[in-house]
């Protein structure tokens, strides 16, 4: 089963490289951006047909490595 | 004194470390990433600058979950030495060993210069042949080196006196030009709570001999093996 793990920086943390992209962003005259974060997206395949299961796993995985979560929160879905 | 220096696909001061390491009077050698175990009499566990894994996921982040860095552990629970440096801080803040993260450079820039430093306590096996305050001049070479800790973890870091390194300029000024990577409270290096896990950005171990521009890394090395 597919699932997809989404990071994402916690609020209040710097991210210089969402800042560099938001004033790249700006440069290229892509209007109306208030501001970027930039984050992480791990497309994931399970072996498990258990949706609950596979969360589970992937929870496991989130906080074992996949997020550092002093500055770091993640999220997972089940496809 | 007995220092291992463990190698991790991709890192590349190990050469550097061990010199250092030679020349302070430790005998070294080197352990691999793979391993369960130290060598035999390790007093001294190191983690040596580069780019472990291609610095994929976060910097440190694959070689900290590397099966030596369970010996490591232990090690450092026996109260053994752990000295990381550059890539080596980064490993042994996601491994747990140090509180915090090192994100990326607040300017973006990978920043490759000759740095001062001031020196924190001087009551610990890294820093005794160094002054409390005394400002030394050793290079940096990072581009995630920006420490930072919640607000709880920093109080702690300062209430019990554990900042190790403090970026200053050449007077020992901690002013904002001198925060060269954006890090908070200038934290260049920390220690652990029984102080000894030493992680920090600067290559102490790149100034050790006069043909490379400084000495002031090689007390740390002395005082090691002293």
């Amino acid at each position: 089963m597919k699932a997809r793990v989404t990071v994402t920086l916690k609020t209040g943390v710097l991210d210089p490289q969402g800042k560099a992209i938001e004033g790249a962003l700006k440069s290229l005259g892509v209007e109306g951006i208030t501001s970027v974060r930039q984050g992480k997206v791990f497309d994931i395949e399970v072996e498990t047909q258990d949706k609950s299961r596979a969360e589970a796993i992937l929870k496991q995985a989130g906080e074992k490595l996949l997020a550092n979560t002093v500055v770091e929160n993640f999220r997972v879905e089940v496809l | 004194m007995h220092a291992a220096v463990i190698l991790f696909p991709g890192s590349n001061r190990e050469g550097d470390v061990a010199r250092a390491l030679r020349l302070g009077g430790a005998k070294v050698s080197m352990a691999w990433h793979a391993d369960s175990e130290l060598p035999k009499g390790t007093d001294l566990a190191v983690l040596p600058g580069g780019f472990s894994y291609g610095d994929y996921l976060r910097c440190g982040a694959i070689a900290a979950r590397a099966p030596i860095m369970d010996a490591v552990r232990a090690h450092a629970a026996r109260g053994g030495l752990v000295l990381g440096i550059c890539n080596g801080f980064q490993i042994l803040c996601e491994s747990g060993l140090l509180p915090g993260i090192l994100t990326r450079n607040a300017g973006l820039k990978f920043l490759c210069h000759m740095q001062h430093l001031k020196v924190g306590r001087t009551d610990t096996p890294f820093t005794k042949l160094y002054r409390r305050d005394q400002v030394i001049e050793v290079a940096i070479a990072h581009g995630e080196g920006n420490y930072t800790a919640d607000a709880e973890t920093l109080k702690r870091l300062e209430g019990e006196d554990r900042v190790a390194f403090r970026y200053c300029d050449a007077a020992g000024d901690i002013n904002e030009a001198a925060n060269v990577n954006g890090s908070l409270n200038h934290i260049a290096g920390i220690y652990s709570e029984k102080l000894n896990v030493l992680g920090m950005m600067p290559h102490p171990e790149n100034l050790v001999e006069a043909m490379m521009g400084g000495t002031d890394g090689l007390p740390m090395f002395k005082g090691l093996a002293a």
